[in-house]
């Protein structure tokens, strides 16, 4: 049993999440994703790491509550115990002295961008950080984000922070700052990244995207998680979860990563609303 | 009379049949089908035995149980020393009773398999494992003192668990690490509850961990902590990590929802108790036209398992004729009896979806068999212009799996063959490196249970004298 350390929702719907796991705090990168489980009746999920700390042997991720699983360790408090916890899984993200790199984050994956733009920044990078989301509201971990960036930028769709506007702004922002990344990263919800994708291409910036497909095992054994990339099957678990954003056929990820809605959803239906919160 | 002959004994070719649940009934249910000898029909069937001098039926056995042996345990009555005799070098008897390829192995070489009538010595392994179960005593083996090296075993399947049952009765300090949540590997998350149950399977982990086998689940050696540095603390490694990516067959239209591999479709019912959503959380499709593209044991386990889910019609897809079903008659013959469509001399050449992308209908051409090719079977030719499409609503791809990448990917040094395993020494399961052993499906690919298990046997042994510095 894996104990929970902290779980609070950090802004709507995103929880912080903080588990005692020393042996995956040990080995734990950038870029990898770890697999939990919150009782044994549990699905297996797949959550991006957004932290860790080796000498106190714990491991932070953000989760979205999303279906009845995510409902579920929605509602775990610190002291409680959760039956899995594993990982690292996946390969981490490529870290190396790229020049000037892009960290896009949204969603939860302001959350794990964090260490990839740490350790691009301690690698020597000059590193950009751009959050996006709705509303100003919905951001978080910013000040953390402004220690490891040489500079944060913000999108919202309201205009309540930054940039009023859509991630798709992104060319128009950093032509405006007279920056041209050599190397863009995303981590977010697919649509951000898959948008993210569609407006670097025609500029030839080279964006690697942190993907997240329905897992079962995690470990290169079920399959489930395949997508293709630049006309070959790939597999998240193992062959990713970093892959090149212009090779991926977006549309036949996004339509797999919904095959399961209608189940994911159902038990929310079924359970009183109070439960979740 | 004192001088005349003893009578010779008629021989008895009557194979005894083992009870099974009705068709009819057994496909609204997950429950294990076959239902296992009575104390009486055990008797009689291993009465049947000869008890051959020089015996042919453990020569057939990966594992080489003293078959003649517990069969004759068994007609004395003393089923306590007949288990025993099967537990000195096999610890997962309730398994293998129920899910080894008999017909290929120990009764393949039986004497009476020449007049069609092999002792049924799997349903007498499977009687013996579950008496002692039911008995409540379970046995454990003399141990040998504590010999102070530490072996570490990567995955609790059926290779890891053997290696682990007989490194620990020879007084080695062994731990497990499993991947997953749950011990057993393959018999878990593959084989299916209806065929194998979990209980069973639980059961045989417990009895070794009772031996003091540790075991650590959600630990993924490669990641959590990779083969070299677990070599830190162990004196000797065996990687039995098991199956890896499921193979397509590179045909439009498999990355369509609705189209799975064997290896998640069982595991969404196996591991996750998806048949038991939404109880159990993870959710898997109950589609009304399922077709199943293989022949195999897996392909089997999945179109029977499409049956319980309540499709309305379930078809197995094999390019060959039903001669060439690698999958044991027995299974073949469960399916059928099950209501599952065998579409022989059939392959898949697309799929097709509609406009959210799921599956709706296979194009398939006719086959002819050829001349016999390199496997020894007749080879599938396709008929030219003999197209055509079926509707179905999903799809299970069943043609096997490469192994596991993790391993050969985190350790370096390690020799990998081209289909991604790692090389041995048959002679002693021995990587190339020399204290990293390794079997079962990392070595082989898609096996069987007792060959992971025979693997196990062989490293064992191998490790055993390393260990001991007996080389």
């Amino acid at each position: 049993m894996y104990k929970v350390i902290e779980r609070r929702m950090i802004v709507p719907n995103l929880h912080e999440f903080t588990v005692q796991a020393p042996a995956v705090a040990e080995s734990i990168k950038p870029g990898n994703f770890i697999i939990v489980r919150p009782d044994q009746y549990g699905e297996r999920i797949p959550l991006s790491v957004a932290d860790w700390d080796r000498d106190a042997g714990t491991v932070t991720t953000i989760f979205m509550q999303v279906g009845g699983s995510t409902a579920m360790l929605a509602r775990l408090k610190p002291g409680d115990a959760i039956p899995t916890f594993v990982g690292p899984l996946g390969k981490e993200t490529a870290i190396d002295t790229f020049g000037t790199v892009l960290c896009v984050g949204g969603c939860y994956g302001i959350g794990s961008i964090y260490p990839i733009a740490r350790a691009l920044k301690q690698a020597g990078n000059k590193v950009y950080t751009l959050l996006e989301a709705r509303s100003s509201f919905l951001l978080y971990w910013e000040d953390k984000l402004a220690k490891v960036s040489d500079q944060v930028l913000v999108i919202t769709r309201d205009g309540t922070k930054g940039r009023k506007g859509h991630i798709d702004k992104i060319p128009e922002i950093m032509q405006r700052a007279g920056i041209t990344p050599d190397l863009v990263i995303v981590n977010g919800c697919t649509f951000q990244m898959m948008r993210v994708s569609m407006v670097t291409k025609p500029l030839a910036w080279k964006t690697i995207v942190n993907m997240n497909p329905i897992m079962i095992d995690g470990t290169g054994m079920c399959g489930v998680c395949r997508l293709s990339v630049g006309g070959k099957t790939k597999f998240a678990c193992v062959d990713g979860p970093d892959f090149d954003g212009h090779e991926i056929d977006w549309e036949e990820f996004l339509s797999r990563r919904k095959s399961y809605n209608p189940e994911e959803v159902d038990p929310l239906r079924r359970s009183s609303c109070r439960s979740h919160f | 009379m004192a001088d005349e002959k003893p009578e010779k004994k008629k021989l008895d070719l009557s194979r005894r049949a083992m009870p099974k649940q009705n068709p009819w009934e057994r496909i609204k249910n997950f429950d294990e089908v076959a239902l296992g000898y009575l104390t009486r029909t055990a008797v009689e069937e291993a009465s049947r035995c000869l008890q051959c001098k020089k015996p042919l039926c453990n020569q057939g056995c990966p594992v080489g149980i003293d078959i003649g042996g517990f069969i004759k345990c068994i007609v004395d009555g003393d089923y306590a020393s007949a288990i025993r005799k099967i537990k000195e070098t096999n610890a997962l008897p309730a398994i293998c009773g129920r899910v080894c390829p008999q017909e290929e192995q120990c009764e393949k070489t039986c004497v009476l398999a020449k007049k069609e009538a092999p002792i049924a010595i799997g349903r007498l392994e499977r009687f013996l494992a579950d008496w002692e179960a039911a008995e409540g005593k379970i046995e454990v083996p003399p141990m040998a003192p504590k010999t102070g090296k530490k072996v570490a075993i990567v995955g609790a399947g059926p290779a890891g668990v053997t290696v682990a049952n007989d490194l620990i009765i020879l007084g080695h300090d062994v731990t497990i690490f499993e991947a997953l949540h749950e011990c057993g590997g393959v018999l878990i998350y593959g084989i299916p509850e209806f065929r194998l149950p979990k209980a069973i399977v639980n059961r045989e982990v417990e009895y070794v961990k009772s031996l003091g086998v540790k075991i650590y689940t959600d630990f993924v050696v490669g990641k959590t902590k990779t083969v070299d540095r677990l070599l830190e603390e162990f004196d000797a490694i065996f990687v039995g990590s098991g199956a890896g990516l499921p193979w397509f067959m590179e045909i439009p239209g498999e990355n369509l929802n609705g189209v799975y591999s064997a290896n998640e479709y069982l595991t969404r019912v196996n591991l996750m108790k998806g048949f038991r959503f939404p109880e159990f959380k993870t959710p898997v499709k109950r589609p009304c036209r399922v077709a199943v593209v293989g022949g195999g044991n897996v392909a089997m386990d999945s179109a029977r398992t499409a049956v319980r889910l309540g499709a309305d019609e379930v078809h197995l897809v094999y390019r060959r004729s039903k001669a060439e079903l690698p999958a044991r008659a027995e299974e073949v013959e469960n399916a059928e009896e099950e209501g599952v469509i065998l579409d022989i001399l059939t392959l898949p050449v697309r799929l097709i979806g509609d406009e959210n992308r799921w599956v709706r209908e296979i194009e398939c051409l006719k086959m002819e068999l050829g001349e016999p090719d390199a496997s020894g079977r007749r080879k599938p030719i396709p008929i030219e212009g003999s197209n055509f499409r079926v509707a179905f609503d999903a799809v299970v791809m069943a043609i096997g799996n490469s192994p596991n990448p993790l391993i050969p990917m985190t350790t370096p040094g390690l020799e990998i063959s081209k289909k991604g395993g790692i090389v041995t020494n048959p002679e002693t399961a021995r990587s190339s490196r020399p204290n990293i052993w390794a079997g079962g499906d990392i070595v082989r690919g898609a096996a069987t249970v007792i060959s992971a298990m025979g693997d196990g046997k062989i490293a064992a042994a191998s490790m055993h004298k390393y260990l001991m510095n007996q080389e």
